[in-house]
């Protein structure tokens, strides 16, 4: 029967094109040229570094200020000599590391935050949303100085901090999803059944609220990257030697008129990144928008 | 003799508090359930009719505990399940199910059709393994009128008629003793409601259900209620056998409610009924009668004292004042080409 209903096409449908969500995506063409430049970001940073001729940490003083394109350091040097391109992908693995792991923590305590928030609603709800206005009521710059002035700057504890100051959105966007999505008559027949809150939560919610949680993260992996980069910058963040896009940008500022390139390299792979992921978070929004395949 | 009552409620009230302004915290209160009395025996459909925002969700769902009531009891199969707590409840959950009147917001649209009918054997027959859930899941597929394999899809490749059967199908898994169905064909189109009416119908027949059917619809009460209770304002007006409710209405919030049911070829004597102005706030219900507000028999009196139900005649019970009303019922102008349910009660 499966057969006979076949159409007769010798061009089937690609699979992918068969999955609403994924057909969306691939509509968005941001947000596609976005998943491609993390993909080759990524691989870059992750292979490249095995791939250049030179070492990160390998100081050439005689080649000082190379030029970009010039000679076989293909991105120039700094002002010791390291090659700009092999400490660019290093950066790279750590300023992606931190934004990486900083969305996880930030989306697990927001995500969980939010739910309960809007599940329990009353007092508890109440309470646990005056502490994410709290928070918010911050600069989160201010809130990530003040903490990493306070603690010792390794790349664990700036993902941390920086975590610590970037869950707030996430609870939010997921608090009023969860609030909304508790009205709708499956929870009542849920508790009609007799589930348990945990169920009603995270089997019955969650599922429905993911769309609006993977959205957030993804803006808030371009919001940590950004974060890293400025407090670096400043100074707080990652310490050299362990190279980051943020402190690459740090030490360039002193030679910004004798070598530019090294502060519009790191630069132009920050404003890459960041608006890469903002992207993909937009094409997400309208892919995973529940509405029309939820009816 | 009487048959045994198996859902009673006496004195059932629901208040929900609301904040009108900034600083004035729950200064009022919306009384949406205000005093019901009411007895569902074994194996009876009770019909619920009124209004929209006349109350009968709020009381279907404080009858099911959903929402635990503000106060009075209520009392099923002769246990008071009022003061008990969820896990007390439990086991009354089993006996008792809902059927919801949105059959797009009903279903999970993150699980499978198997998924959603699996829950309920999950938490009440643990002794099921997997391969007997899915039986069981197949089977209330079956019965709903649907074929066993859709189990594996999910709600939203189905049309609302369908959907609807597998909200009924999940209520009926547990081989519940209790359905209150919550305007269940509401959101359906008319060819549709009627299979789904007939559906009802039929189970209530092979698993002897009790049912209390919520509708703002008369007609479709009239085809499947035994008895029928007129809610307005979160109070009962009327309670009547279906027959004798429509032949001789005795509320004339009832009497309202029937003239708008269409009725083809009926003679000049019937005259829709139009009520003045909406439903009044259940913050601020009027005093005495709540209906005097809109009702065009309205005297004086009616204005003094909260009329309490009366038995107007054995097993009719109505809450007007006014014995001296003769009342007009759609029944008095059925013709051949009157509806079937009409024609049959
Ligand atoms: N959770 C709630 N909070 C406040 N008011 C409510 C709530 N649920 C229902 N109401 C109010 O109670 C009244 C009765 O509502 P409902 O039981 O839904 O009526 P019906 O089902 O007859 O349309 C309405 O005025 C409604 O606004
Ligand atoms: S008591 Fe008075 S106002 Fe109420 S229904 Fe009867 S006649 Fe109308
Ligand atoms: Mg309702």
């Amino acid at each position: 029967m499966t057969t006979a209903a076949a159409p007769l096409s010798v061009f089937a449908t690609p699979a992918w094109y068969q999955n609403r969500t994924l057909r969306r995506f691939m509509r968005h063409r941001l947000a596609v040229m976005g998943t491609v430049m993390i993909a080759l970001l990524i691989m870059a940073c992750v292979f490249g570094p095995y791939l250049l001729p030179y070492d990160d940490l390998k100081i050439d003083i005689r080649h000082r200020f190379a030029a970009p394109f010039t000679g076989d350091h293909y991105l120039g040097t700094d002002a010791l000599g390291r090659d700009t391109a092999a400490r660019l992908l290093n950066a790279g693995r750590i300023s992606l590391l931190v934004g990486f792991f900083a969305m996880v923590i930030s989306t697990v305590i927001g995500a969980s935050i939010g739910v309960i928030a809007g599940y329990y609603r009353g007092w508890l709800g109440a309470v646990l949303m005056r502490i994410v206005d709290a928070f918010l009521s911050f600069p989160s710059v201010f809130l990530v100085l003040v903490l990493a002035a306070f603690i010792k700057p390794n790349p664990i504890m700036i993902t941390v901090i920086i975590a610590a100051t970037s869950w707030m959105e996430i609870a939010r966007i997921v608090e009023t999803e969860i609030r909304s999505l508790r009205e709708r008559d499956f929870i009542l027949a849920a508790r009609m059944i007799g589930a348990s809150s945990r169920w009603i939560m995270f089997r019955e919610l969650v599922p429905n609220a993911i769309g609006p949680i993977i959205v957030a993260a993804t803006l808030t992996i371009a919001h940590a990257i950004l974060l890293e980069a400025y407090i670096s910058f400043l100074g707080y963040g990652i310490q050299p030697p362990l190279p980051s896009w943020g402190n690459m940008l740090n030490s360039a500022q002193q030679y910004l008129g004798k070598a530019p390139w090294l502060a519009i390299v790191p630069g132009l792979a920050i404003t890459l990144a960041v608006a890469s992921f903002n992207f993909i978070g937009d094409g997400l929004r309208d892919a995973l928008d529940g509405r029309s395949d939820l009816k | 003799m009487k048959p045994r009552p198996l859902i009673e409620a006496v004195g059932l009230a629901k208040y929900f508090p609301v904040r009108q302004g900034l600083l004035a915290r729950n200064s009022a209160v919306v009384r949406a359930v205000d005093g019901v009395d009411l007895t569902i025996a074994r194996s009876e459909v009770l019909g619920l009719v009124g209004e929209s925002g006349s109350g009968k969700s709020t009381l279907g769902r404080s009858l099911m505990m959903l929402d635990p009531p503000t106060d009075g009891q209520i009392v099923f199969d002769d246990t008071e399940i009022t003061p008990f707590s969820d896990r007390l409840l439990q086991p009354y959950r089993k006996r008792m199910q809902m059927v919801f009147q949105d059959p797009f917001s009903s279903l999970n649209p993150r699980m499978t059709v198997g998924e959603i009918l699996e829950m309920p054997l999950r938490f009440h027959a643990a002794a099921l393994d997997k391969a007997g859930r899915r039986e069981k899941a197949e089977q209330a597929l079956e019965t709903v009128g649907l074929p066993g394999q859709y189990l594996t899809r999910y709600p939203h490749e189905f049309s609302g008629g369908q959907r609807q059967r597998i909200g009924i199908a999940r209520a009926l898994i547990l081989e519940p003793e209790f359905i209150m169905a919550d305007e269940p064909v509401s959101a359906l189109d008319v060819s549709v409601q009627a299979q789904v009416l007939n559906l009802f119908a039929r189970v209530r027949q092979n698993m002897n259900l009790t049912m209390l059917f919520v509708t703002h619809d008369l007609a479709v009460v009239g085809h499947i209620a035994d008895r029928v209770a007129v809610m307005y304002l979160g109070r009962i007006v009327e309670i009547a056998p279906t027959r004798t409710l429509f032949a001789q209405p005795r509320h004339p919030y009832t009497e309202a409610l029937m003239s708008a049911i269409p009725m083809p070829d009926s003679g000049n004597r019937r005259q829709r009924i139009v009520l003045k102005g909406d439903i009044p706030s259940p913050i601020s219900p009027p005093s005495g009668c709540a209906f005097r507000t809109r009702c065009p028999y309205a005297v004086l009196e009616c204005a003094q004292a909260r009329p309490p139900l009366r038995l107007v005649e054995p097993g009719h019970q109505s809450a007007c004042i006014r014995d001296d009303l003769t009342l007009v019922s759609p029944l008095d102008a059925v013709s051949e080409a009157s509806p079937t349910w009409a024609r049959a009660i």
